[in-house]
């Protein structure tokens, strides 16, 4: 019987819902996050009711003069939480699509963003700017100053990227192995020069690092985020077409070659792409583990493994649950506020872990 | 599908970036006039201290977690910690003034604050008497408040500090610890705050070999051979009292172990460097001489 012909039969005899839910993904998704910005702008330390944001955002486009709002609320909206949002939902859906992409390149669920050093490298180079700033930055104009950290976190990034690549290409191939220990190697080393600066540094300087190593939205301003939309969300539109080269590439190398996949070409193209997204992320934000990791699991779980949803799914339920997240973070302990690295590991492990038992059971 | 998701953020990023432009455009005027009632977020244990000191405690509606003197200022809400802190958090308090230890951070977290129009203020953090009274000067300015008392007070104690110094015929070699729970002990070197405080206090520090602080060791400890050892009391508590201090190896064959001259003293009182400085080192100063001189 033709393909055309037994899908067709299959078709009539009823879809598996996890094939029919497929088409629901994307749309779904992107109400959920939807809903996501829309709640998460109006929460926090100084709750802003919806029809308050809407009549502030028609102020602000010059579309309406009069207004009713508190006065402060303009300020605090778009000053900070506009821009807080935004980067939540750039950093989350960066996140979870380098998880996914990071999985499919391995064809390993276990692999999460961190597994290539990127993310250490960024933190050294973060750690960096902390413990050494003070006596580099003289030269540096205060105006400056929010961006030393974010611009030394990503080189941090950027070189380490470099270096596990030189060091898994051999002859013109990567070989997946080879990176995979190369990532480990890199990771060893700059968790070996941030444990030398951490050993050099004082009290303040320490807990500046703990701190921003358990990851915050807190830093977003309009140019952190004008600055992420370039160096995280470009990278972030490029990567999400690879669903179609990681279905093939779940056959196996060889066998995406000859479906005509330029494998070698792929694999490069997107570390570097995902090394971009994890370096822009950490710089940003901190090291925020569980999303890269869990969010692809997650979605799995619900819709299978054709990586044509799977990639830009990620990215949307990325964005939707880091976004729930910071809303926590930042108003369960109000006026003062979580490190995000901690509500995203605190409440995903049990929810992630519900999911799992549930789903063990029905596959059991 | 992806198409379509393409779509969906190059949308989301359109809308992100107008917005944001559009807020670029509008920088909002930080409000300097003094309304009839000031609100202050104060951050920075130094800081807090000398607002209260001034009289302008009342104003004060916020402080971090590092302002824990006088009591009155740890009944207030807490904003978190100083290099950590949260716009949105502060800006809940609805300040007039948000007054930092130039210490505060994160940076961006300070610019938001002030494209938000809140009246930054950022006070240096120097370490040093000078520093002590740079500060008492700068937040009276700030808040409008005479100065000269609390200066005086200052000054006064600082002198009868010296006077007891010059008196003092012993100048014990202090060791000054720093603990955080057990088995995370530091010990301040050559040009600290602990020093400075010792110096003040008429004592000398038992460590000469390094800058700023390293993790305690028994030889280092044996090297320095201290006459007393300093501590921070939320410090010693942290470690279970004296006799854990004592049992921590290296400890009990110092002098200062062998006598058991041990001295707590707050912590904000000998690290903080503020306006109670000078009664630090009074303090400081009898608690060095008391033990030693009985011998």
């Amino acid at each position: 019987m033709p393909a055309t012909a037994e899908a067709a039969a299959m078709g009539q005899r009823g879809i598996p819902p996890r094939v029919a839910r497929r088409a629901w993904t994307v749309p779904a998704l992107s109400a959920v996050l939807l809903v996501a910005v829309v709640t998460s702008s109006s929460v926090g330390s100084v709750p802003i009711s919806l029809a308050e944001i809407g009549a502030l955002l028609l102020q602000r486009l010059g579309l309406a003069t009069a207004s009713a709002a508190v006065d402060t609320h303009a300020e605090i909206l778009f000053a900070i939480r506009l821009p807080r949002v935004m980067l939540g939902v750039l950093v989350g859906a960066g996140l979870g699509l380098s998880g996914a992409s990071m999985q499919g390149i391995f064809r390993n669920p276990l692999v999460d963003p961190g597994l290539l050093g990127i993310s250490t490298g960024a933190a050294l180079g973060a750690v960096a700017s902390i413990v050494l700033g003070g006596k580099l930055a003289h030269g540096i104009p205060p105006a400056l100053a929010p961006y030393v950290l974010p611009a030394a976190a990503f080189a941090g990034a950027l070189v380490a990227m470099m270096a596990v690549e030189r060091i898994a290409r051999v002859g013109g191939r990567m070989v997946v192995a080879t990176l995979l220990l190369a990532g480990i190697a890199v990771n060893a080393l700059a968790s070996a020069l941030t444990g030398l600066l951490i050993y050099v540094s004082n009290d303040a300087q320490l807990r500046t690092i703990t701190f921003w190593s358990l990851g915050s939205l807190g830093g977003a301003t309009s140019r952190t985020v004008v600055a992420t939309a370039v160096f995280l969300g470009i990278p972030l539109l490029l990567l999400v077409r690879y669903g179609g080269a990681l279905n093939a590439l779940l056959l196996g190398e060889a066998e995406a070659g000859h479906l005509g996949v330029d494998v070698e070409r792929t694999k490069r193209t997107m570390i570097v792409l995902v090394a971009l997204i994890v370096g822009a992320a950490v710089a940003v934000s901190g090291v925020l583990g569980f999303v890269g990791l869990v969010v692809p699991h997650l979605l799995r779980l619900a819709v299978g493994p054709d990586h044509r949803q799977l990639l830009a799914g990620s990215a949307l339920l990325g964005a939707s649950l880091l976004l729930g997240a910071d809303a926590v973070a930042r108003t369960l302990v109000s006026p003062a506020e979580l490190p995000l690295g901690i509500v995203t590991a605190a409440l995903g492990t049990p929810f992630f872990l519900a999911l799992l038992l549930r789903e063990r059971r029905r596959l059991a | 599908m992806r198409v379509r998701s393409l779509h969906m953020f190059l949308a989301l990023l359109a809308v992100a970036v107008a917005v944001l432009s559009a807020c670029d455009r509008a920088p909002v005027k930080p409000r300097e006039d003094t309304p009839a009632e000031a609100r202050i977020v104060s951050v920075g244990s130094a800081v807090t201290e000398t607002l209260f000191a001034l009289g302008a405690g009342d104003a004060v509606v916020g402080v971090d977690t590092s302002s824990l003197f006088p009591d009155a200022a740890t009944k207030l809400p807490k904003v978190g910690y100083q290099r950590t802190l949260a716009a949105e958090g502060i800006l809940s308090l609805r300040p007039t003034l948000v007054l930092v230890s130039d210490e505060a951070g994160p940076p961006a977290v300070l610019e938001q604050l002030r494209s938000a129009g809140v009246r930054l203020e950022i006070v240096g953090a120097e370490l040093t008497v000078d520093g002590v009274k740079a500060r008492v000067h700068r937040i009276a300015e700030v808040v409008g408040r005479d100065p000269s008392k609390v200066l005086a007070e200052l000054d006064a104690d600082l002198t009868r500090a010296r006077v007891e110094r010059e008196k003092s015929t012993t100048h014990p070699k202090a060791l000054v610890l720093y603990a955080r729970g057990g088995g995370t002990l530091q010990v301040f070197g050559r040009n600290t705050t602990a020093e400075t405080m010792v110096r003040l206090a008429g004592g000398e520090n038992a460590v000469t070999g390094f800058d700023g602080t390293k993790p305690l060791t028994p030889e280092a400890l044996a090297a320095a051979a201290p006459d007393v050892i300093v501590i921070p009391s939320r410090g010693l508590e942290s470690l279970g009292g004296v006799d854990a201090l004592l049992k921590v190896p290296g400890v009990a064959t110092t002098p200062a172990g062998k006598t058991k001259r041990i001295v707590p003293i707050d912590d904000l009182l000998l690290l903080g460097f503020g306006p109670r400085t000078g009664k630090a080192a009074l303090e400081l100063g009898a608690k060095l001489r008391a033990d030693g001189e009985g011998k």
